[in-house]
């Protein structure tokens, strides 16, 4: 009975192995459908199951199996010709047949598996090509034989005159190895070039291919993961022996150790090696998959692969098969344009899909390209602020490569059409995700027109990686090193000094951004609130990157960077939610390792409501603004953006984006002076000029040719403020400001580390246009529409303060961006 | 003689003695450095390196010596449950005690409370009891 599962074990795993290969045969043999050697393996698949199963009592694969053969015998021998339809039956049959494997797998039995439906297909496939064709005169010598033992398909070979041997050999089991060496050798020749790799492991079943096989043999998995273990223990009694060596000082047992150490190494390598597997294993199935999503998707794709040999831990290859087959499916779906679209665009109408595998500074680079439309920054920017994942103001100062990030961002789909191959609003996001787990990252680069290139970067191996060990309280903690952005050594003289606190919630200011923190203690201890930290002591903020949310975990010390082997975590403790494994220390004792995914998650709920918040505003939606102002507010989070602006030779000027409508750049030739004034013709009216730097008393040597300017409109009046340069948009504090008393400023805040001061905009203007505010005043009272031959602004003229700083969110971005970009 | 005989590990906890059958144990381990795991459950003391292996601990005392104090030199019995390798930490090493099923009784029906919970029943040794524990639960947690 024993010996009976065993052989149904293996006959489940060879035919699946086969299946694959099948797959792959018969999708080359659309694009060549006279390649004999495909056929000649694609039959011998269907033949070895068909027989096997026969042997093995699976009645109804036999019968379905047997269906197939008779087509593929046709098709072999040439009596009729591969075509579309022809694949679709073949390819339902590979189905079909899965879903009773499958079914064997699971039960024991075929179970209730629908076959009727698919032979009949293959039936209608047989009989549509009845006519006879005449048989290609290089038809192998006896290989109409092979398998005809059913009359259906037999009218054919009546008309095939030149059948000359085995026409009565109608044994029970055609021997598929008999076939005479000419068919053979180039069977065995075919398997190596094209698409479909030789893999020896599938050339086990019964067939003329088998010898490649001899040099490898199944391992059971579990096996090799006691193998690795033991490999782990070698290593730290190697350890422990080395040290006591040490101690005796006795040359010859030190170069026993030696030696020792040196084979430990080798050992614990190969081991390593024997879990490694090729890329290809999981590319095997891609080739299926593009063909189906091509047909559905309207696309005619062509799929290349390269470094198929590739190899990485089973474990990870694992890992990476539902990233890979998404990013796919996008290339399908978003990359790669109907065949009419890409005719137009001047582009052959099959798209090209390439995957590449290879090494590169320890680890594997797996690229996905197309040359499809690409993406469109654009597109990609509008998506941002329409989903409230960005302001305006933010992506003004994003680079190219930045916005095309944000497809990782949650809650992005570019696709204007959703359909049931992606673009549900989930995917990419996921795909950073899962590759994070592994301690993988992923890139994107695309150019508009040409086709797009994700990269994804994986490491060898799961079982070591890079990590940070850091020490709180009196605990020892890893963290993974792909979650690592950088650190921060905080004053041992006065930590508590440079973290200030929004509502409560601890902050450090890094390089101008606003870092939440959170300290590792506080979160070991299983607080709610994370305040600030009040110890006395030295920190160190650990900077980390969960998704698309940064923050800063505090810790009392950084230890040490290593590579740890990460252990396995009993599920109870997994479950708290903070640990993702454990490890095991240079001198022994066990350390954790932190599950920075799971703390972000844990910690960051303020960062989830504060992006509503956004999204409210920036739907230029009063109510909701209102009511994201009062979250923004209760949160404590009052802050304004302010431009950043360069003046004169290195002065920088900070100005509230809320007392600017628009930024244009103008040419200094359009410059034109009325009196003592300078002017510039603007959309049909003349506004003047304020030049900040003579306006603060900077001296300034430069005159460029392009002139930077912030225009300020209200009620039908504008004024430009000519800057030196435009830096930076950064948030800001409202209430962080000190008072500074000097002619042209309000106060002084601190940017990116340094005190710049905060233009009074209403005097700068004052200096322009004496008149600009008593005007505005009078226009606003005589009840002139405000909106009117203004540039649009959403509350302009339902403002009653006079100049109040009113939403700082809402003012002025739609319009931002078109100038920066 | 046709009850049918068993071997017990045996350990005390306080000033009980436990036992758990041999066959469950894997090894005996001098208490050695344990990394303490913040906000695991109370029973989890930690978790030990057993020859490149991490394995959770398991600290009785809450449970069954509430009250008691822990010994200067605690032991580890290392037991297999629930699929790995669970470390008990225990007060004292007994010896391992052949017991038979005659001897056994189920818990009397005063005894209530978490002790009741892990502990299966008490066979009746000369001048003492020895509480027969009931692993998958101990650890269970």
């Amino acid at each position: 009975m024993d010996d009976m599962d065993e052989i149904v074990q293996e006959f489940l795993v060879e035919s699946s192995e086969n299946l694959d290969q099948l797959d792959q045969d018969l999708l080359a043999l659309e694009a060549t459908p006279d390649s004999r050697e495909r056929l000649a393996s694609a039959f011998r698949t269907i033949h070895t199951i068909k027989g096997t199963s026969g042997f093995l009592a699976f009645g109804r694969l036999e019968k379905v199996t047997h269906t197939g053969e008779s087509l593929l015998v046709r098709l072999r021998d040439g009596q009729q010709q591969m075509t579309t339809a022809t694949a679709d039956a073949l390819l339902a049959l590979v189905d079909v047949v899965r879903a009773l494997l499958t079914s064997i797998e699971a039960t024991g039995a075929e179970g209730d598996v629908e076959i009727d439906a698919v032979m009949e297909q293959i039936q209608a496939q047989v009989a549509a090509d009845r006519v006879p064709e005449p048989p290609a005169t290089e038809v192998p010598a006896g290989s109409t034989g092979v398998g005809s033992e059913d009359d259906a398909v037999r009218p054919g070979a009546s008309s095939v005159e030149p059948v000359p041997t085995q026409e009565s050999s109608s044994a029970e089991l055609p021997e598929p190895a008999a076939p005479p060496k000419p068919a053979l050798a180039p069977a065995m020749a075919s398997s190596k070039p094209a698409a479909a790799p030789s893999k020896p492991a599938a050339s086990t079943s019964a067939g003329p291919t088998r010898s490649a096989a001899k040099s490898s043999l199944r391992v059971d998995v579990d096996l090799l993961d006691a193998l690795m273990q033991l490999a782990g223990e070698l290593v730290l009694t190697r350890n422990q022996l080395l040290r006591g060596v040490g101690e005796l000082a006795d040359p010859a047992l030190s170069r026993a150790a030696q030696r020792l150490n040196v084979i430990t190494a080798d050992i614990q390598e190969s081991i390593m090696r024997t879990r490694m597997q090729p890329i290809d294993h999981i590319w095997s199935k891609l080739p299926r998959m593009v063909r189906d999503l091509g047909a559905q998707c309207g696309r005619q794709v062509r799929l290349t692969m390269s470094g198929q040999d590739t190899e990485l831990d089973r474990a990870l290859l694992e890992a990476i098969k539902d990233p890979l087959t998404h990013l796919v499916r996008n290339c399908i779906d978003h990359g790669i344009e109907a065949p009419e679209a890409r005719e137009a665009a001047g582009k052959s109408r099959e798209g090209t899909l390439s995957l590449r595998a290879y090494h590169n500074s320890g680890h594997v680079v797996i690229e996905v390209a197309d040359d499809g439309a690409g993406i469109d920054p654009v597109k990609i920017a509008a998506t941002a602020i329409e989903r409230g994942l960005r302001t305006p103001a933010e992506l003004a100062h994003h680079s190219v490569a930045e916005i095309l990030q944000l497809v990782f961002e949650p809650g992005f789909s570019t696709a204007v059409q959703v359909t049931n191959v992606s673009g549900r609003g989930v995917g990419m996001d996921v795909v950073k995700t899962n590759l994070a787990a592994i301690g993988g990252a992923i890139e994107l680069e695309s150019t508009v027109g040409e086709g797009t290139v994700c990269r994804m970067r994986v490491p060898l191996t799961l079982a070591i990686v890079p990590a940070l060990t850091v020490e709180c309280g009196t605990g020892r903690y890893a963290v993974a090193q792909a979650s690592l952005l950088e650190l921060v050594a905080l004053d041992a003289v006065q930590p508590a000094s440079q973290i200030e606190t929004v509502g409560g919630a601890p902050v450090y200011r890094l390089r101008g951004a606003l870092l939440p923190l959170v300290a590792l203690s506080d979160i070991l201890s299983g607080a709610d609130t994370f305040g600030a930290p009040e110890s006395e002591a030295s920190q160190v903020i650990v900077v980390l990157q969960a998704g698309s949310r940064r923050f800063g975990l505090l810790v009392d010390r950084v230890l040490n960077t290593e590579e740890i082997v990460v252990k396995a975590l009993s599920p109870r403790l997994k479950s708290i939610g903070v640990y993702s494994g454990a490890t095991i220390l240079g001198d022994g004792t066990v350390a954790l390792i932190l599950d920075v995914q799971n703390i972000a998650r844990r910690v960051l709920r303020a960062d989830a409501a504060e992006r509503a918040a956004q999204r409210s505003t920036s739907a230029g939606n009063d109510a909701a603004a209102a009511a994201g102002a009062d979250a923004e507010s209760a949160a404590g989070a009052e802050t304004e953006r302010l431009l950043i602006a360069g003046v004169g030779d290195g002065s920088q000027v900070a100005i509230p984006m809320s007392m600017i409508t628009r930024l244009e750049m103008i040419s200094a030739r359009d410059v034109e002076t009325v009196g003592t004034r300078e002017v510039v013709q603007y959309r049909g009216t003349i506004i003047p000029l304020v030049r900040l730097d003579r306006h603060l008393g900077i001296f300034s040597e430069r005159s460029p040719a392009e002139l930077p300017v912030a225009v300020y409109s209200q009620a039908g009046h504008s004024v430009a403020i000519v800057m030196g340069d435009i830096i930076d948009i950064v948030e800001h504090q409202t209430a962080d400001r000190s008072e500074v008393d000097d002619r042209g400023f309000v106060g002084s805040v601190v940017v990116h580390g340094r005190v710049v001061g905060l233009l009074d905009v209403e005097r700068a203007i004052a200096a322009a246009d004496p008149a600009f505010f008593s005007a505005v005043r009078a226009q606003a009272t005589a009840g002139v529409p405000a909106a009117a031959g203004a540039v649009p602004r959403a509350r302009a003229g339902a403002d009653d303060a006079p100049f109040g700083v009113s939403d700082p969110a809402t003012e002025g971005h739609g319009d931002l961006v078109g100038m920066t970009r | 003689m046709t009850a049918t005989g068993k071997q017990y590990a045996t350990f005390w906890l306080g000033s009980s003695l436990y036992g758990i059958e041999v066959t469950r144990v894997r090894e005996v381990l001098r208490e050695q450095s344990i990394t303490r795991v913040p906000l695991a459950p109370p029973t989890v003391a930690g978790l030990i390196n057993l020859r490149g292996q991490v394995v959770t601990t398991i600290d009785l005392h809450p449970r069954l010596v509430p009250t008691g104090r822990r010994s200067a030199e605690s032991m580890l019995v290392v037991v297999f449950a629930g699929g790995e390798s669970v470390a008990l930490l225990v007060d004292r090493i007994g010896g391992v005690v052949d017991v038979t099923d005659d001897q056994f009784e189920p818990p009397p029906d005063t005894l209530v409370g978490a002790v009741r919970e892990l502990v299966s029943g008490a066979y009746k040794l000369d001048g003492q009891l020895l509480l027969s524990l009931d692993v998958d639960a101990a650890v269970a947690t």
